[in-house]
């Protein structure tokens, strides 16, 4: 994704005062829930987290698919495996959850390795 | 054929005409053609068709990209491959030599060419886990037979990385 572009993607200028619940996600989207605090954010921290979710795909080979998650996120190999074959015999699994930009920068690493990822809005 | 490692490079040696010419259709192979399935399978959407606004940015900005990535990998793999345009008898058995800098690019054209070979034959995943089916008599056998034998110089290369 160009530069140009990707500054403006999710990070606007304009900050909002607000009672703002927090909320912790770890990479598998589980959700921990703080007390709510009064402060200033911009937009950008009021953005829903995301998750990027990789989809099996019959033609990927599992090793292909095991390095690439090693490449990309840094795993090391048990933890890459175990994402591997959970979406062999589940169909998907979920990478990473965190802040939109990241994670389209991660969904367009994962499309440049040819595996079908998608960025999901947690609701 | 043989393959191994020596040094900085892989070596893939004693390829008979046939299969020196399956290695030659790899860049070809790779070109999704027009083709929409093999399109959609290369540039997949990148949330399944929702958020319209970011799959729009998404088709401006990063698919150019992509495709100049690709586009890349399977020049780099068709400059390796001239290796095999020789001047000598058409039958003999030839050698391909792959650097060791570019099994990235070997990695990602192997992957490009099984991917549209299986969106524009619509595989299913039956067929694609049949690694035994033979002889090959068919156009469609053959192209079964062209993703299986560019899963397995993947494996190679991939083993090859992990040391």
């Amino acid at each position: 994704m160009s530069r140009e572009r990707r500054r403006g993607v999710g990070c606007r200028a304009q900050s909002t005062d607000t009672e703002r619940t927090t909320h912790v996600w770890d990479e598998t989207g589980s959700v921990t829930t703080a007390e709510p605090t009064q402060e200033t954010r911009s937009e950008e921290d009021l953005d829903l987290p995301w998750q990027v979710v990789v989809h099996n795909d019959p033609v990927n080979l599992m090793s292909y698919v095991t390095m690439v998650f090693q490449r990309v996120f840094g795993y090391p190999r048990e933890k890459a495996e175990r994402h591997m074959l959970e979406v062999h015999h589940k169909g998907r699994s979920i990478l990473w959850a965190g802040m939109r930009e990241p994670a389209e920068l991660y969904v367009q690493q994962l499309h440049g390795y040819l595996l079908l990822a998608t960025l999901e809005k947690l609701s | 054929m043989e393959i191994s490692r020596h040094n900085d490079q892989i070596q893939i040696s004693e390829l008979d005409p046939f299969l020196a010419e399956l290695l030659r259709q790899i860049p070809a192979s790779a070109s999704p053609d027009g083709v929409t399935a093999a399109e959609q399978r290369l540039f997949s959407s990148p949330t399944n068709g929702k958020e319209p606004e970011l799959c729009a940015e998404w088709k401006q900005y990063v698919e150019p990209e992509l495709r100049r990535l690709f586009q890349s990998a399977t020049e780099t793999v068709a400059a390796d491959l001239e290796q095999l345009n020789g001047n000598e008898k058409s039958l003999a058995n030839r050698t391909l030599h792959i650097p060791a800098k570019h099994t990235d690019a070997w990695l990602s054209a192997l992957n490009q060419a099984r991917l549209v070979i299986a969106a524009k034959n619509k595989f299913t995943e039956l067929e694609l886990s049949d690694h035994f089916r033979s002889p090959i008599g068919s156009r469609r056998d053959l192209s079964l037979f062209q993703i299986n034998f560019y899963g397995f110089l993947q494996e190679f290369i991939l083993r090859e990385l992990d040391g």
